[in-house]
């Protein structure tokens, strides 16, 4: 699934501008935590292509992207970064996007639309 | 063996604003030498935990980096305490003595050390009241 739908299915908003090339790429999975040990342990296979979900908006969601060559991150519940979180984002090439939508809401219309999660879709 | 390239680091204690800055560094340092990325991944994430640890549960510490003409890459950290009372469950995934300020930094859920040990080639810890001592290692890429 393309950057671009996802934030049009989540009704989110870029943080940090987004090139053509960012907008395009191609997600294949999301996963979704509010801790970040969780993301350092669970996301083990194509990361770079993983979707982080959370309502943890500071530098330490960033540096555990950073850290898994991850590059694409949507924060929901409204939760906004701050400007040095931000900054840090434009220096790491991460992408970032603001959602009003509880975590739950995300991952299920997510799901919903066939985005699958880090084992794939393993519900009927 | 011999050591390529030897880098030394300080975290100092309760500096949270500098979390992750020397994990960040030291993922920098290995792609900046064309180092395979899911070895570069797995250093990076065992780095960045350990990096954690050491703010969260100890008075601060220093890292050392090694990296061997094998390829082999060595990470010491080693903090002035206060040691973990009881590592066999420190160990043990989801036992944790977190803080809230840990918890609100989106850690300190007891999957740090567990975690550690899983990424890494070779872990050992040593811990006293005065002080711990992780040593982990990775072979290179076959």
């Amino acid at each position: 699934m393309r950057a671009v739908e996802i934030a049009e299915i989540l009704q989110a908003a870029p943080i940090t501008y987004w090139e053509e090339e960012d907008r395009n790429r191609d997600y294949e999975a999301a996963f979704a935590s509010d801790l970040m040990s969780d993301v350092l342990m669970f996301v083990q296979t194509n990361p770079e292509t993983t979707v982080l979900i959370t309502g943890l908006a500071n530098a330490q969601t960033l540096r555990t992207v950073e850290m898994m060559d991850m590059r694409f991150v949507v924060f929901v519940r409204g939760k906004f970064p701050s400007d040095e979180t931000i900054e840090l984002a434009r220096n790491m090439g991460i992408t970032m996007l603001a959602s009003d939508l509880t975590m739950f809401e995300a991952c299920g219309v997510l799901y919903q639309k066939g985005l699958g999660g880090i084992y794939g879709s393993r519900t009927a | 063996m011999a050591v390529v390239l030897h880098k030394e680091y300080k975290v100092l204690r309760d500096d949270y604003g500098s979390a992750g800055k020397v994990s960040s560094d030291i993922k920098q340092t290995l792609n900046s030498i064309g180092f395979d990325p899911k070895v570069m991944r797995r250093i990076a994430v065992a780095s960045y935990e350990s990096e954690i640890n050491m703010l969260i549960h100890a008075f601060g510490g220093d890292i050392t980096m090694d990296i061997m003409d094998d390829g082999t890459v060595t990470l010491v950290f080693k903090d002035p305490g206060p040691g973990i009372p009881d590592l066999e469950k420190a160990l043990t995934p989801g036992w944790s003595t977190a803080s809230e300020k840990a918890r609100a930094m989106g850690f300190g859920a007891g999957m740090g050390l567990p975690n550690i040990q899983r990424v890494s080639d070779a872990f050992d810890i040593q811990s006293s009241e005065a002080g711990t001592t992780l040593t982990i290692s990775f072979r290179a890429a076959q």
